[in-house]
């Protein structure tokens, strides 16, 4: 009896119906799909995305050559050369960061003292000619001059739980 | 003179024929992206064009500037002539189709005959492709095109047995005409086995999805047409297509009544519909075939090789040869409102 109820079952093809039924939903259904350059997902105010190289207020740069960031750094994506600068105070003379090393950790940013190194939310970039991927301190500079204010709001938001 | 106009009036209904055939195929594959994306919660392609209409004409231009790469160890005149027999007898077979009362490129009376001849050559493009190709994944692809596409024909073949002996006739029109009366004597009702039978192998036949191991890109890479590109790779496409709107054709022509408008014999509607011309109904009978081809797709996983051959052979071709007997039966002693 349940084979012959099975035989019915499978000549009247229901298995197919249903699955027929479901796809059919499926076809009204709301539409998940972001378009991305358009639309966006939320961002975390702790995203990692290309570094920069933050100022002070009056147009100073923080970087102080530490060389902390060089240290901590697992994928030694960053190399830095310093000197004294004629009024004496210590600076960079070669900060550059290979993107292609670099595994996005954070780690720089959260060993600079000064605040100086930070990944911004910035991911959608891309590089068009051998050796772009090498930041240089004048591109880390402007990026950061670029999106100072988006920076600063972030770590702000971030900065009761830091 | 007077046969050279004829002649030219031929070419010029071929034209417009193959002209509208290739378009609507273009859209198919549009509309085939739009239709499993809706069924998967995406929206598909929209960028090219408004809603992305352009799409398919971006292809096209992309397809055609792409380079044919021969391979190094292929036989290339097979490779060549390959996707142009599948192509070509894809189209022909549209020359016995009836679009509409007197719509028809050649009212020949061996319609069914001709059709079936056709769909059994256009196996031959496969083979040939998977054969010239000189390669392993192409060559399994031929094999399995080859084995399912006769064992399909078959009980295809039977189906169309059916249809013949309820209209006795093979001419496509007299076969529309026999179903005349309604939607209840359209030959989906008495021959409703045939025409789920016919509906299977035709999308067997077509080597679509859940029956497109011949492709099974993820056993065979793309099957038959791995080693084509650009141009020619275009013409296995709309081969495939094609016949895809062929078999929609069919099953429209044979088991719903062609361009029989389904109002007739309903009092009141059948005069209130009675401006929408023929070829309109059967435009839309076509198009519900054609969602249910891209439906399907998105609905079922492929089947596994050794059950495509069981089901054609244990399951499809029995049911066929009883309806067959069952059919054959009714004709004879003039049963039921059907087969008076």
């Amino acid at each position: 009896m349940r084979r012959l109820l099975q035989v019915i079952k499978n000549f009247s093809l229901w298995d197919l119906l249903v699955g027929l039924g479901l796809t059919g939903r499926y076809f009204f259904k709301r539409k998940v799909t972001v378009q991305y350059p358009e639309e966006k997902t939320p961002m975390s105010p702790r995203f990692r995305g290309i570094h920069a190289l933050r100022r002070y207020a009056n147009g100073e740069e923080r970087c102080i050559a530490c060389k902390l960031c060089e240290a901590v750094c697992p994928a030694l994506a960053i190399t830095i050369e310093a000197e004294p600068r004629e009024d004496g105070s210590r600076r960079t003379t070669l900060y550059d960061i290979d993107l292609f090393k670099c595994v996005y950790c954070g780690l720089c940013e959260e060993a600079c003292p000064v605040d100086a190194v930070v990944l911004t939310r910035n991911h959608d970039y891309h590089f068009e000619k051998r050796g772009e991927n090498i930041l240089t301190k004048e591109k880390l500079l402007a990026i950061g001059d670029k999106y100072e204010a988006q920076i600063a709001a972030d770590r702000a938001e971030d900065a009761e739980y830091r | 003179m007077e046969g050279l106009l004829l002649v030219g009036w031929i070419v010029v209904k071929i034209i417009a024929i193959i002209l509208v055939l290739l378009l609507s195929v273009a859209y198919i594959t549009f509309l085939e992206r739009k239709v499993i994306s809706y069924m998967q919660c995406r929206i598909g392609p929209n960028r090219i064009g408004p809603l992305g209409l352009l799409q398919p004409i971006a292809d096209v231009i992309k397809l055609l500037n792409k380079e044919i790469i021969f391979p190094e160890a292929s036989n290339r005149y097979l490779f060549v002539i390959a996707p142009i027999i599948s192509l070509g007898t894809a189209l022909a077979a549209w020359a016995v189709i009836p679009f509409d009362k007197t719509a028809v490129l050649a009212d020949i009376n061996a319609g069914v005959l001709f059709v079936l001849a056709l769909s059994s050559l256009g196996v031959y493009g496969i083979l040939i492709a998977g054969w010239a190709s000189n390669s392993k994944y192409a060559m399994f692809g031929a094999l399995r095109a080859a084995a399912q596409s006769i064992s399909y024909e078959i009980s295809m073949g039977f189906a169309l047995v059916g249809v013949m002996m309820a209209a006795g006739s093979l001419n496509f029109q007299t076969i529309v005409q026999a179903q005349a009366g309604g939607i209840w004597h359209w030959y989906w009702l008495p021959l409703f086995p045939l025409f789920i039978v016919y509906w299977i192998s035709g999308i067997a036949e077509t080597n679509r999805a859940p029956f497109d191991v011949a492709e099974g890109e993820s056993e065979l890479v793309a099957g038959f047409h791995v080693e084509y590109s650009g141009a020619v790779f275009a013409l296995f496409f709309l081969a495939e297509y094609a016949n895809m709107v062929l078999i929609s054709a069919l099953l429209a022509v044979m088991f719903m009544g062609g361009w029989l408008s389904p109002f007739q014999g309903v009092p009141y509607f059948e005069s209130l519909f009675a401006f929408v011309p023929g070829f309109v109904w059967l435009l839309i009978k076509l198009s519900f075939f054609l969602f249910c081809y891209l439906w399907f797709r998105a609905t079922f996983p492929r089947y596994r090789y050794d059950q495509i051959m069981r089901l054609g052979w244990k399951v499809l071709l029995p049911v066929t040869i009883v309806w067959i007997v069952v059919v054959a039966l009714a004709v004879q002693f003039k049963m039921g409102p059907w087969f008076v």
